[in-house]
């Protein structure tokens, strides 16, 4: 016979079912019995953050680093809405995650009753799905659909909203092996039809330009990529959510694309007569001005969402499905019928090398003050450009699109679609619990990091030895940017006052803060720092402060209006 | 920028608690609008039949339609405007009539019209019309304005001709 089993412990049960590992969360009053449940048990290890935004982001970098959900457990009222702000971010980029949060007994809901809020309709826009449980017989069943939801299709955060009283209920606890919503069934298979005559267009090409994004990392299908990128000889770019998937130090590689991508990106762009997206959306900071984006471009685009396509831009072949298997797909027939490009790119390639020859990532090197660029190179450098690297929102997180080259997928890790600050350290917290072994940095600024400050705190408490490389221009940067660009140098609330001291800061809670100052300190301080292997270690860097991100395509402008240095 | 069009939305979704919600969610957060909606459960009471009336350029429209298909609840989407249907839309409508010879030529247009007086009382009549939106709108503009005290309407409510349906 089934044993019965509270709500509470039901959810624990059904977190075990599902492999889940780690769990972030913070309790309180309506999520007392499930901390009680989880009291009891080893199986599920549970990580006490300081701020419910942190857990939903630790949670979201778990899932980016590993591919797995991030789950994450909240009280009702603040700590529901605490966490929507990493929910949004997960939702923007597509991140498998579940969220359960508690809510006020079922009876007492619309009350007004203390810590009440109305989760469902507070995270409806920024969720996949979500699920209210009001009788805990559709506990388990509704636990399951949520996982399934969360990562099945076009992934993202799904909410499970759990009134206090069903999870003392009891009922016979027995976990679905399957699922099926008649609502619910995505397309992974592309159409051959379809995919025959993108093949037959992709062969044509003259002037091709390969560009693609987070979907090709979510649906790990970088192999695939790397295979079929190769097979044709084209030229490809990533988009900031798409980094690594493709590796970055290949001759094929033109770097990123878009706002602060690269010049021979975005020429490239510009001037292709074939563009095959794959698993991109084509997101404004990546088309700039809708008018002229690619003018001369056939357009191919592969993704699993049906929404993303022709949304912002009217693609010609559409491939609807799931990158890897259209790729794979694909690869297959270019390879079994032993076909090949119809006409010789060398006259394309060799445009695309004179952009090139730009050179547009070089900056003004400095024997007095530390350049933002030469930090992340010295980050790239002094890590073999094979760590983690997480990042928050504004200059250095472009700096370290465009100066760390990612040569593997799910090592770049950052908040491209809500541009959140404040994500990228709890994200480095869920990396480096993912994977305890390696190298986790999060690149940072003096504004994003105050954002999560209080972190320190759980990773003394875990013992998460991240290292952040904070580089402190006293100024939020990219405002400051955009207000020299376009504001006539009115810097207004731009300037970061009365920082606090770093190093003592992060003393004061047992980690290790260096001050770095001299660019000539730059290369030995970093070794120093990763050498810590068992130490978070902040190093707060001092760079300039007037340093501008290049190149730089104003927002409405077209790709081919770029600002170079 | 194409130019807008009506269109009736037939959405087949889960008859559950929020799904209304999530779709109304949608047209506001995705900036479209709706004139009109109606809902009520289908012969299969697990599922609901949603009916809307948009004006929305065609390019648009296919967007619409992705991103409620995307939602979970959504089972099924037609556009009942894009081939052969039926469409009605149901009025009750409250005029005052105050003199006799206003009277009968009211009871003309209903005639006309087709409608039917359902309850009079204290000079107040009741009249419920039944028809395409147009013809609704037709019947209150040739009735005075100020004799007319309270319009409710479902809005527009379709379905395709011939054996297509929008089942699961």
């Amino acid at each position: 016979m089934e044993l019965e089993l509270t709500g509470a412990e039901i959810v624990i049960e059904s977190l075990k079912k599902e492999g889940v590992e780690t769990l972030y969360g913070y309790p309180g009053g309506a999520v007392l019995h499930i901390y009680d449940a989880l009291y009891n048990q080893q199986k599920i290890n549970h990580i006490l953050v300081r701020h419910e935004q942190a857990a939903v982001h630790a949670a979201d970098g778990y899932a980016r680093a590993t591919g797995k959900p991030g789950i994450v457990l909240v009280t009702s009222g603040p700590g529901a809405t605490n966490a929507i702000t990493g929910i949004a971010t997960a939702h923007m980029d597509s991140i498998p995650m579940v969220v359960i949060s508690g809510q006020v007994p079922c009876e007492m809901i619309g009350n007004d009753a203390f810590q009440e809020v109305d989760m469902i309709g507070v995270s409806r826009p920024v969720v996949k799905h979500n699920f209210l449980v009001k009788d805990v017989a559709n506990l388990a069943t509704t636990i399951k659909q949520a996982f399934y939801v969360a990562t099945q299709g076009r992934p993202g955060p799904v909410v499970i909203d759990i009134p206090k009283d069903v999870t003392a209920q009891k009922t016979h606890f027995k976990y679905p092996k399957t699922v099926n919503m008649r609502s619910f069934t995505p397309v992974v298979k592309g159409h051959s039809g379809q995919i025959n005559k993108a093949i037959e267009a992709i062969l044509q090409a003259k002037k091709p330009m390969i560009y693609t994004g987070g979907g090709v990392v979510l649906s790990n299908a970088s192999e695939q990529l790397t295979e079929f990128t190769r097979l044709l000889g084209y030229p490809i770019t990533n988009t900031l959510m798409g980094l690594g998937a493709y590796p970055a130090t290949d001759k094929q590689f033109v770097g990123m694309l878009g706002m602060h991508g690269t010049y021979e990106a975005n020429l490239g762009m510009h001037n292709c007569d074939v563009l095959i997206a794959i698993g991109a959306r084509f997101d404004d900071r990546v088309t700039g001005n809708l008018e002229r984006f690619c003018p001369y471009a056939h357009i191919i685009h592969i993704d699993i969402d049906p929404s993303s396509i022709s949304k912002n831009i009217e693609a010609a072949i559409p491939i609807v499905g799931d990158v890897k298997e259209v790729l794979t797909k694909i690869n297959n027939e270019l390879k079994t019928q032993k076909l090949k490009p119809k006409h010789d790119i060398s006259d394309w390639w060799k445009q695309i090398d004179e952009w090139r020859a730009v050179d547009c990532l070089k900056y003004k090197k400095s024997d007095t003050v530390i350049k933002p660029q030469q930090a992340i190179e010295t980050l790239y450098k002094v890590t073999n450009g094979d760590a983690y690297i997480t990042s928050d929102v504004g200059q250095h997180q472009m700096w370290a699109a465009q100066y760390y080259l990612f040569d593997k997928p799910r090592r770049w890790i950052n908040s491209g679609g809500l541009g959140t600050m404040g994500f990228g350290f709890p994200a480095a917290m869920g990396v480096k619990q993912a994977f305890p072994d390696a190298d986790v940095a999060c690149v940072t600024g003096e504004g994003s990091i105050q954002m999560m400050l209080q972190e320190l705190s759980t990773c003394s408490q875990y013992q998460v030895p991240v290292k952040i490389i904070n580089l402190n221009n006293r100024y939020l940067g990219m405002v400051r940017q955009w207000q020299e660009f376009f504001y006539d140098k009115r810097y207004s609330m731009s300037y970061m006052d009365s920082l606090p001291d770093f190093v003592k800061l992060v003393e004061s809670y047992g980690h290790v803060g260096l001050l770095v100052e001299k660019p000539e300190d730059l290369e030995p301080m970093m070794k120093e720092a990763f050498a810590m292997k068992d130490k978070l270690v902040f190093m707060d860097i001092i760079t300039d402060q007037s340093e501008n991100v290049y190149p730089m395509i104003a927002a409405g402008a077209g790709q081919d209006e770029m600002i170079l240095l | 920028m194409k130019e807008n069009q009506r269109h009736i939305l037939s959405i087949l979704m889960e008859n559950q608690p929020g799904a209304l919600s999530r779709v109304v969610g949608l047209f506001s957060a995705r900036n479209f609008n709706i004139e009109s909606l109606s809902v009520a459960p289908t012969d299969d009471d697990s599922l609901s039949r949603l009916t809307l009336s948009t004006n929305i350029a065609a390019d648009k429209l296919d967007q619409v339609t992705k991103q409620l298909n995307k939602l979970i609840d959504v089972v099924k989407v037609i556009d009942v405007t894009h081939s052969s249907h039926i469409e009605r839309d149901f009025m009750l409508v409250k005029v005052s009539i105050t003199k006799a010879e206003i009277k009968s030529e009211v009871l003309n247009l209903v005639n006309i019209f087709r409608g039917t007086i359902v309850d009079v009382s204290n000079e107040v009549y009741v009249i419920q019309l039944v028809g395409t939106c147009q013809k609704i709108d037709a019947f209150l503009e040739a009735i005075s304005p100020n004799m007319i005290i309270e319009v409710v309407r479902t809005g527009a409510v379709g379905v395709l001709r011939g054996n297509r349906a929008l089942k699961i």
